[in-house]
Formats: structure tokens, sequence, C-alpha cells
């Protein structure tokens, strides 16, 4: 990458601009995502929300952000963005605000309004070149309800609504793809637990204008099961086992940004997690551990070759 | 002021054009959909200063006009029937926003079954959500209520979005005589928005529409919309009394007509109401003392002048255009639980439905409800609410019934 600020994790912010003391959980991955993805960003934002963990973030009278926030439902957070942004571009227009009032204008909603119940209104935004950018927290469920499946729940995983020997039977959605196929200005997956990759992906995000969307893997210790104090080390594991490919979606390709040059075998990551604990106790499940490690191969034999 | 031949539709679209609004969040539906045409074409000519953007659904379409007005320009935005309803996780949203924008809502029955005519179920079913509502009757009415709309809502007592209704079809595709003010006139009843304090700025960072934990604080905002709804009652009355003077047209929250010494009343909302202003002139003719209470302002709800102008009264037909399934019509509740407890009360408050999915209503019904809630007062007997029907309309029915039995039989399926 060239131009970045940031050449080492040195080179990060080393004081944050989000508050402390918010609602989450103990070793929330969406909430470490967060605070890096606000440092970068800063405070000339207004954040617009949709039904999820992250809605608790602002809780009245009290909220982490320097910036603004506006709450609007679960399908429409990039609609609500749409309408910010026009209504800021009309006032500038009209010159009734001076351009050092302006502000970020950013979609903030989990997988559930992401990979579903928001993606036709996101789908608009983006057609419509809507200048905003869009980050999804994706802890793989509808983590606020108690983890049940979502559109983003990976094969096999158990789940409040997946509770039987193979858990969840369905696939991952392919969302960074549905995204990308629409052509926006930029497309990129992050995860907290690589913090350089994160923050030079946020920083050309936000030297862009137009659509601009990111896909925060967010490793969710109470909905994963697994002890808070593992949630970065199971977030390096996601990328170094190969199941959470960092990339991105610039002028019309798609770049690997950190590729894990030997993969390890994704029962490392499976195993760390209550959510996969029936694939190996009473007996390992060899045919869905086979499965996803197939899955997995076959997406990096496509990206070498 | 020039006078036009102007569709509801077109003097809704006028009354936008008017109020110089920036910003229309756009989803097009029948029959609305000559409302947003319109102002694109104005827009695109550049007879206009504003934006409009398509959005993929109502839902959306209401969210970014909540968030346009929360930002703190001036918004406008049509729908009709099931765009509504797809709207209206949006319209308590929004209201509870506090944010002060324009929705035209062109009444059209609702599925199922799916049929484009007018009824106001649609209108009513946002009846709870904190939107303010004003009915229309008139091509007029509409493009000055859209004015009204604007001062009503950017109150600083009030602060709510507003529903303007007009009657699909009958209204939104009937050519009617229309005085457009000029823009002068205009600028003087409607200044420039002042957002205040309601916005998104970098220098003045705002959260809006948070959480809340427990009761106390829920109903504290809850509250505060209501009692800001009930303002609205008192500002109606100065903003329709300012717009009488200058453009000298009155806007009552209720209209009466002909209601001097009137015994009887017909009481019903939208375009269908001047169907009974002709029955009520026909009645007159006859010796009847009859007239009519049209109201225009539906939420707030005008109790206490429902009160005032029903008290004495022998009879009341109540017509809706409505049907809260498994209750009946949603105004005769509203003006029943009014009147309760009022010593002089109508003795005889008759529930009719009638006049949905675009049904008409003849003069003959309402001769006939005038009929039947005259007798009502001799005799002192009890009225069960009557869904209105004609023989001729169930033979109709019956025979369409009977077509589609024929094609079924001929098919070989079923008895």
């Amino acid at each position: 990458m060239n131009g970045t600020a940031f050449k080492s994790v040195k080179q990060l912010p080393s004081t944050h601009l989000l508050g402390s003391g918010t609602p989450m959980c103990a070793g929330c991955g969406g909430l470490e995502a967060l605070h890096q993805i606000y440092d970068v960003l800063g405070g000339r934002s207004v954040f617009v929300n949709a039904a999820g963990c992250m809605t608790l973030l602002a809780v009245y009278p009290f909220t982490p952000f320097r910036g603004s926030w506006l709450y609007t439902a679960m399908a429409s957070a990039p609609a609500g963005a749409q309408g910010i942004r026009d209504a800021l571009d009309i006032l500038l227009r009209k010159e009734q605000i001076g351009a050092e009032e302006d502000l970020q204008v950013v979609a903030l909603t989990g997988d559930g309004a992401a990979y579903g119940m928001g993606l036709s209104a996101t789908s608009g935004a983006i057609e419509r070149r809507l200048d905003f950018l869009y980050i999804c927290y994706d802890n793989e469920g509808y983590g606020n309800t108690g983890q049940q499946y979502s559109a983003a729940t990976p094969h096999g995983a158990r789940t409040a609504t997946s509770r039987g020997i193979t858990g969840f039977t369905g696939y991952k959605k392919p969302l960074f793809d549905i995204w990308a196929a629409h052509k926006p200005a930029y497309v990129a997956t992050v995860i907290g637990a690589e913090p350089l990759d994160l923050a030079r992906k946020i920083e050309k995000a936000k030297g862009q204008k137009g659509p601009r969307l990111i896909i925060a893997l967010s490793p969710c210790p109470t909905g994963w099961d697994f002890d808070p104090a593992e949630s970065v080390a199971i977030g390096k594991l996601a990328v170094k086992c190969g199941m959470w490919p960092l990339k991105e979606y610039i002028d019309g390709r798609v770049a690997h940004t950190k590729q894990p040059t030997r993969r390890v075998p994704v029962e490392r990551y499976l195993e760390k997690q209550g959510r996969f604990a029936h694939l190996f106790h009473p007996q390992r499940n060899e045919v869905l551990l086979s499965e996803i490690q197939a899955r997995v191969d076959a997406y990096w034999e496509k990206v070498d070759s | 002021m020039k006078c036009n031949l102007l569709t509801g539709n077109g003097a809704a679209a006028w009354g936008a054009r008017l109020a110089r609004i920036d910003y229309v969040p756009a989803f097009p539906i029948t029959p609305q959909t000559e409302i947003i045409e319109s102002l694109a074409a104005w827009i695109d000519a550049g007879a206009m200063d504003g934006r409009l953007v398509t959005l993929e659904s109502e839902h959306s379409m209401i969210t970014a006009a909540g968030a346009a007005a929360a930002t703190g320009v001036r918004v406008f935005s049509a729908t009709s029937s099931q765009g509504l309803l797809y709207a209206m996780e949006m319209l308590y949203t929004v209201a509870g926003w506090r944010a002060p924008f324009v929705l035209v809502n062109v009444s059209r029955g609702l599925s199922a079954p799916i049929t484009l005519e007018a009824d106001h179920n649609d209108i009513l079913a946002a009846r709870d959500s904190g939107f303010l509502q004003l009915h229309c009757a008139t091509c007029q009415e509409v493009l000055d209520t859209v004015l009204l709309a604007y001062r009503l809502a950017e109150d600083k007592q009030v602060r709510l979005p507003v529903l303007v209704n007009l009657d699909g079809f009958y209204l939104s595709f009937t050519r009617e005589p229309v005085e457009i003010p000029s823009q002068e006139q205009v600028d003087r009843f409607l200044p420039a928005f002042d957002a205040g304090d309601l916005k998104f700025r970098a220098s003045v960072p705002e959260s809006q529409a948070v959480a809340v934990l427990g009761g106390a604080p829920y109903s504290y905002f809850r509250y505060q919309t209501q009692l800001a709804a009930c303002n609205a009652l008192t500002a109606y009355e100065c903003i329709a009394e300012e717009f009488a003077a200058l453009f000298g047209r009155r806007h009552e929250a209720i209209e009466a007509y002909r209601c001097e010494g009137a015994e009887y009343l017909f009481l019903m909302m939208g375009s269908f109401a001047t169907k009974a202003k002709a029955a009520v002139d026909q009645l007159r003719s006859a010796g009847w003392w009859i007239g009519l209470l049209r109201p225009r302002l539906l939420r707030p709800f005008p109790a206490a002048l429902f009160k005032q102008m029903l008290g004495g009264r022998r009879a009341v037909a109540v017509i809706d255009q409505n049907l809260s399934v498994g209750a009946g019509g949603v105004l005769h509740t509203e003006v029943a639980a009014a009147l309760y407890g009022q010593s002089d009360a109508p003795p005889v408050l008759a529930s009719f439905v009638g006049g949905l999915g675009g049904r008409d209503i003849a003069p003959e019904e309402f001769f006939q409800m005038a009929q039947v809630i005259r007798q009502a007062a001799e005799t002192g007997e009890a009225l069960p609410p009557r869904l209105l029907y004609t023989e001729t309309e169930l033979r109709e029915t019956r025979k369409l019934q009977a077509i589609a039995r024929a094609e079924r039989l001929d098919l070989g399926e079923g008895p």
C-alpha cells in the first residue's frame, strides 16, 4: 500500500477517541474494531445506526461518540444516511452552512441488518452512489437477541436456533461479493485483531467519495462461546486459517491485503469456540470438518490461481 | 394569483412547490405518482430549487425524509395505501424524532383484496403514529392544506410531521378550479424553515433518537410528543386564522355545513363529504333540519369542538369510509368517546360504514341514513352499526361469483 500514514503498528493512534464504559460485552470484537475505525475516522462524523448490539452504545443521556448519532430502525440505516447526506449537500449548495460544518456520514449496523433486512436499503444506496461509509460489525448471528443464526452464520455453527448435531446447515452469505457487484467506490473486510490492515483500509475509505463499505468480522465471546480474553487470538486465527480473508475491492478489482503464507488448519480456529464444540465432542465429525476445510482450500486455490 | 384546473395530485404538488421544499425522497405508487412526477418535472426544468431522490421503498423513503428534516431542511414526500403501511415502522419512528415535514397520503383501500380505489383504512392505520392528520375534501383545500401543514409541523410548540390526506381517484384525478397563490403571498405566510436545535453540524455534535432504558424516560418522551400534538389544536386555530386573513379562505378544524338549527347531522371526512353536502341541500329543501360536520383535523383530535358542535342535536349519522375489522367505524368510536358523559350529547349516534375501495355513496343512501336516524330518534330504538350495500351490488357480486363457479366447473375442479 502506497501513501499510507500507517507504516507500522507504532504509528497507529495510541489514545482512543471513542469513550469507554459502554454496555458492550467484555471482549467484544465489534467494539474493538469500532475503536480503531473511529480513531482513524474522527469525530466529524454522524453515525446512523440500525437495530443491533451497538444500538446500546448511545443510551440516553450518554454516548461514547465525539460526533453525532442517529438511531433509525433495523432495515433502513443506509436510507437514514441518504437523508442526512442529501440534506447536508443541500445546505452546502445553498450556502446555509460552510464546509467546516460538513460531516462524514457513516452507517453502523450488525450482520443481521447488513446481510438480511437492510440489504435492499444498502443496495439502493450504492446504486444511487451515496457518499457514505458503511460499517458492518459481523458477529455471524443475531447477537443482541442471543445469537440466533443469521445469513452471516458460518456452516456448521451452533446457534440458539441451530442446536442440532450438524449446527447451522446454511452457508455464510457472500456479502463482500454482493456489495462489490454493485461497483461501489470501496469494499473491504477487516478485523480488530489486525489493526494495521484495518487502519490502512479506513484511511483509504476516508479519502474517497461514494459508497464505501466495510465488513468487520467481530469475534463474540457470548455468541461464539469463548473466554473474552481469547478474542484477539481468535480474530488472528480467523485470518491465519483463511476463513476470514482480508481483502478489498477498489477500481473494479479485488486484492487480498494480508494473505496467510502458511494457512493453519481451520480446526485450530474452530476448536477454540463453543459454537463448534459439537464438531469435536463427543466424537469428531470428520465429514463436516473436512467439508469446512475443503471450502476454505477451494477459496484460496482460486485466489492463488 | 392565478386560477387553474388542477387535479388533487397537481394541487398537492403546487403546495409543495410554493412551500419552497428543499428535498423530496420519493417512491411511486398509484394513485399518488402524479405528485412526484410533477415535482420531478419542475426540478428538472429548473422551476424549483429542490432535490428529488427515489428511494428503493417507502420504508427507506420515510427514513430519509425524517433524517433530512432532522438535519434541518424542508422535506416533502407523498405515498398511498400499501406504501404508507410499508413505511409504518418509520412513521412512528420519525414522529418520535420530532422531525417536522409534510407527507401527502392519497387514500386507497388496503389489500387484501388488492385494489386501487379510495377508502380511509390506510391513513387511519397511521392514526396513532404521532403524525398529525389533516383531511381534505377539495383540490383547493389540498393546496392550501400543504401550506398550513408546514406551518403546523414547524411550529416551535409542535415540531411533528404532518400527514395531509386526499382521496384517491375522487380527488387525486379530478380536476377542479384551484387558485394558485403567488410565491410572494406564500412566502409571507410560510417563512424559511428554522431548524433551531434540530440539526447535524460538525461544530455541534448531537445524538438524536438514542435508546432509553426503562419506562420513566420512555414515558417522558412519549408524553412530550402527546403534549406537542395537543399544542397543535391551538396552533392550528391561529395558523388557519392567519391563512384566512392572507388568502381569504377559511379552513376550520371541523367544517360545519348548514348546521345552524340542525337537529340531524351527517359526520364524515374526505371528498365524499361533498356528496353529503348535496344531500343536505336537498333534504333542507324538503324541510329537514339537517347539516354536515366534516373534521379536517383528525390528529390532534378536536374532542372539545365535537362536544360543542354535537351538543343538543337529536341524531347523528357517522359515516366511516374505513373498517376497523371486528370493531366497526373508527370515526364513530372516536366521536362516541368524545361525547361520553356529556349531558346534552345526541341520543342517537349511529354508525354507517360505506364507500370502501372506491364504492360510491349514492344520494338515496344519504336520504336513507337520514330517515334511519330520524326514526331512531323518534322511537328511541337502538341502532346496530350498518354496512352500506345495495341489493344491486349484491346481485352484481353474485354474478361474478357465478362466473367464477362456472369457470371452475368447466375446468372440472371442485363441486
